[in-house]
């Protein structure tokens, strides 16, 4: 352990392991991003913190299976975000847009109970149980081998899918005239609605295109993983800490934490090393009576999960704004 | 914008504390068998008697597709053996009480079970919440006298239950994970090509027992077994676990061995079979809710179980089968919810009453109709002693037809252990009520 390669050869790290596990991460990331983006984006227009982001997500996923029993995935994968869409712009035209004269708090109340009933519904008519949710024959396999391990062809797609968000929604945003309007009703509502625009409207596209962009994960998450109503609450809290981590309103920083959550947790998982060995290595012996060994013993590798929480409460106290965020809170 | 930040860092915390708390559960296996023997004439004392059950699960939540297949089972299963098709004559109701997969809201809602006048509780999923639950069932039953409460465990496998706390108002009617891993082990030990074991578990307390039980075991049976790797991943936290396949693969595994249920086994399952792991998978809960679809996609996976139960069971058991899925389009997977009504019937036929004190006497060491011939209920320890099987997810075949969540597999026998090959001690100091 004492050579020069010690970090490497500690932490057990070959080039097949780096490979795979940097993969991982990244396709991991993207779907974070595909998760939050919408969120973060419904966020910086509206300063509107949608509680029942994950649920739109969820809803997502189950009008995607139910679609595919009819038309196919590739329908689904159009069809299904569109009526989460307007499932959303109606929430904001009639329920949110009531609300929003009162301030955050009933905003924040109003998104909280809409994820409650969301809930409901969806077992009401989808019930309990989880669907047969099935990637389609096409993407299924494995698109390339590396060092034995197959990456498969389905992970490739939801990548190239979470980019091509990523694009639109910065072509969109800066490249067209209603990207325009949007910006301008955001930062300058009245201005915008003394121009002739009309600014409620917008907001409800906001809301709608945010819901959609969620809709569109649960298309392509619910097959990749588990579609079953507990979906929502498995993915709810880890897209608020994308976006904190990121910078409330950050497009850009939402991709940034995505994708160094994906990366780091993935690696995480990896090592082996605990406080224990580290302490070893300088000729420190920690035993089972030392005071706090389970803390001590406790594996980089078993922390993994916990540690997006980790990174959003060092956020929160030293860079409360977020890595790109620009508000100061 | 100051507000709003406050905002998202409460809701986040609550969000992500609401998520803590809400996961520990683990859930259940499955048996199967007998022919339906002609019913004795029932004691005048219980004849048209109803026992009411109160069923304390994780009915909402990440694992609330396995609770829910759980609470209908039992309530299948009690219709099935109602009245005049039980030993007792009696009829049974279960009542569902969520506990979301919490110990806290289980003994919430025990109480809420108590004070509603349900004198026997049930629960499985998550040896956590099974000892807090037997825990404040002593307890309870300590301090008010007249009003005990009986536990049927139907589930929870953590071996502890029957050992160091066990209580005598438990009863356990799966296999715990002593015994389970005495007879996997038993069967490993003939598997040559296993040389390198990597252990994946969910971290609590029946993921560590799953832990220790296989090396234990192992180490006695196979020294030259290499437990190349070990993994506990938090319960119901990771949507992926191909870091964790990645890593299995980097540690040169030859086997797998999970104790993992619900989605955490499921998306294990898919990542294994997204990275085109084809190794053997030695499981407990490979037949839950969502795992065989997920087993199916993979096509040729190599997946064994242990379990008190299979998918080969005949006569009244693969009748009972057939008709839930009929019924329910799902599937009846937790043998021991029979197992649970068909002890409970016969106890209280023996105690020719319902009150649940005589009926706890009168279950120590009595024999039953159980899954796979008669069972018998330990008195030392209220364990469970009965046959234990490693099945192998095969196609289905038209001697063995049922297919699991209609993938056209099932889980067929591969060996069957009798009780006594994998029955393990006991260093429970029981405390009987004088």
């Amino acid at each position: 352990m004492g050579h020069l390669r010690a970090p490497f050869f500690l932490l057990n790290i070959d080039m097949e392991f780096f490979t795979n596990s940097l993969l991982n991460g990244i396709s991991y990331g993207l779907l974070l991003f595909m998760l939050s983006s919408g969120l973060t984006l419904i966020f910086s227009m509206m300063g509107v913190l949608n509680f029942a982001h994950a649920s739109f997500y969820m809803l997502g996923a189950f009008f995607a299976y139910t679609i595919t029993q009819f038309l196919g995935f590739w329908v689904a994968l159009f069809i299904a975000p569109l009526v989460v869409g307007i499932v959303g712009a109606g929430f904001e035209r009639y329920f949110l847009r009531k609300v929003h004269p009162f301030g955050h708090v009933p905003e924040l109340l109003i998104t909280f109970g809409l994820a409650f009933i969301l809930l409901e519904l969806v077992q009401l008519v989808w019930g309990r149980a989880s669907l047969d949710y099935r990637i389609p024959a096409a993407l299924d396999g494995p698109l390339f081998t590396l060092f034995g391990t197959q990456f498969p062809k389905y992970r490739a797609f939801m990548m190239f899918v979470a980019l091509m968000m990523l694009l639109s929604i910065w072509l969109l945003l800066t490249r067209t005239r209603i990207g325009l309007v949007i910006q301008a009703a955001l930062t300058h509502p009245e201005t915008a609605q003394a121009l002739g625009h009309n600014v409620p409207r917008v907001f409800m596209l906001v809301f709608g295109g945010g819901a959609a962009l969620a809709g569109l994960a649960g298309v392509i998450g619910g097959n990749a993983f588990v579609t079953e109503p507990g979906m929502a609450a498995t993915v709810g809290s880890i897209i608020f800490v994308v976006v904190v981590v990121g910078g409330l309103g950050s497009l850009g920083g939402a991709l940034l934490a995505s994708l160094l959550i994906g990366v780091v947790q993935t690696f995480a998982v990896g090592i082996d090393a605990s406080l224990v060995g580290a302490a070893a290595s300088l000729g420190v012996a920690v035993t089972s009576s030392t005071f706090g060994y389970e803390l001590l013993s406790l594996k980089v590798s078993q922390v993994a999960p916990i540690m997006p929480y980790l990174f959003m409460v060092l956020i929160l106290i030293f860079r409360p704004k977020g890595l790109l965020g620009t508000r100061e809170g | 914008m100051k507000f709003a930040l406050k905002a998202v860092t409460a809701s986040v915390v609550l969000l992500t504390s609401g998520l803590v708390f809400a996961q520990a559960a683990k859930p259940a296996a499955k048996p199967a068998a007998a022919a339906a023997p002609t019913v004795a004439a029932a004691p005048s004392e219980t004849k048209g008697q109803t026992v009411k059950i109160a069923m304390i699960e994780g009915l909402s939540g990440a694992f609330a597709n396995v609770g829910q297949n759980q609470l209908k089972s039992y309530q299948f299963v009690a219709e099935r053996l109602a009245g005049a098709k039980n030993p007792a004559g009696v009829n049974f109701e279960f009542v569902a009480f969520d506990n979301k997969g919490s110990p806290q809201e289980a003994l919430n809602q025990l109480k809420a079970a108590i004070d509603q006048g349900f004198r026997y509780v049930t629960q499985g999923n998550s040896s956590a919440v099974a000892g807090a639950l037997s825990d404040a069932i002593s307890k309870h039953n300590e301090r008010n006298p007249g009003k005990e409460v009986v536990y049927l465990n139907y589930a929870a496998v953590d071996p502890a239950l029957t050992n160091e706390r066990c209580s005598f108002w438990h009863f356990r009617l799966d296999a715990d994970t002593s015994m389970k891993m005495e007879a996997l082990t038993s069967f490993v030990k003939d598997e040559a090509k296993v040389k390198s074991v990597y252990l994946i578990n969910q971290n609590y307390a029946h993921g560590q027992q799953v832990a220790k039980y296989f090396k234990e075991g192992i180490a006695r049976k196979r020294p030259d077994v290499k437990i190349v790797g070990e993994d506990l991943h938090p319960i119901a936290q990771v949507k992926d676990f191909s870091p964790y396949v990645a890593k299995i693969k980097a540690a040169g595994a030859d086997a797998i061995v999970t104790g993992n249920w619900g989605t955490d086994m499921t998306l294990l399952v898919k990542a294994l079979n997204d990275a085109g792991m084809k190794l053997p998978l030695y499981a407990y809960y490979a037949g839950v809710s969502g795992t065989p679809t997920a087993l199916a996609q993979g096509k040729d996976m190599n997946v064994s179980q242990v379990a008190i139960s299979h998918s080969n069971f005949t006569g009244e058991l693969r009748q009972l089968r057939n008709d839930f899925k009929t019924k329910f389009n799902d599937d009846y997977y937790t043998f021991q919810t029979y197992l649970a009504v068909s002890m409970l019937a016969q106890g209280v036929a023996n105690a020719k009453s319902i009150d649940p004190v005589k009926v706890a006497f009168a279950m120590e060491d009595m024999t039953f109709k159980g899954i796979s011939g008669e069972a018998k209920m330990r008195k030392s320890d209220h364990q469970l002693q009965q046959h234990i099987y490693i099945s192998k997810w095969t196609k289905a075949t038209a001697k063995d037809p049922y297919s699991e969540e209609n993938t056209g597999f099932n889980f067929a026998v591969v060996k069957a252990l009798e009780p006594y090959v994998s029955s393990t001690p006991t260093s429970c100091q029981m405390k009987r009520p004088s």
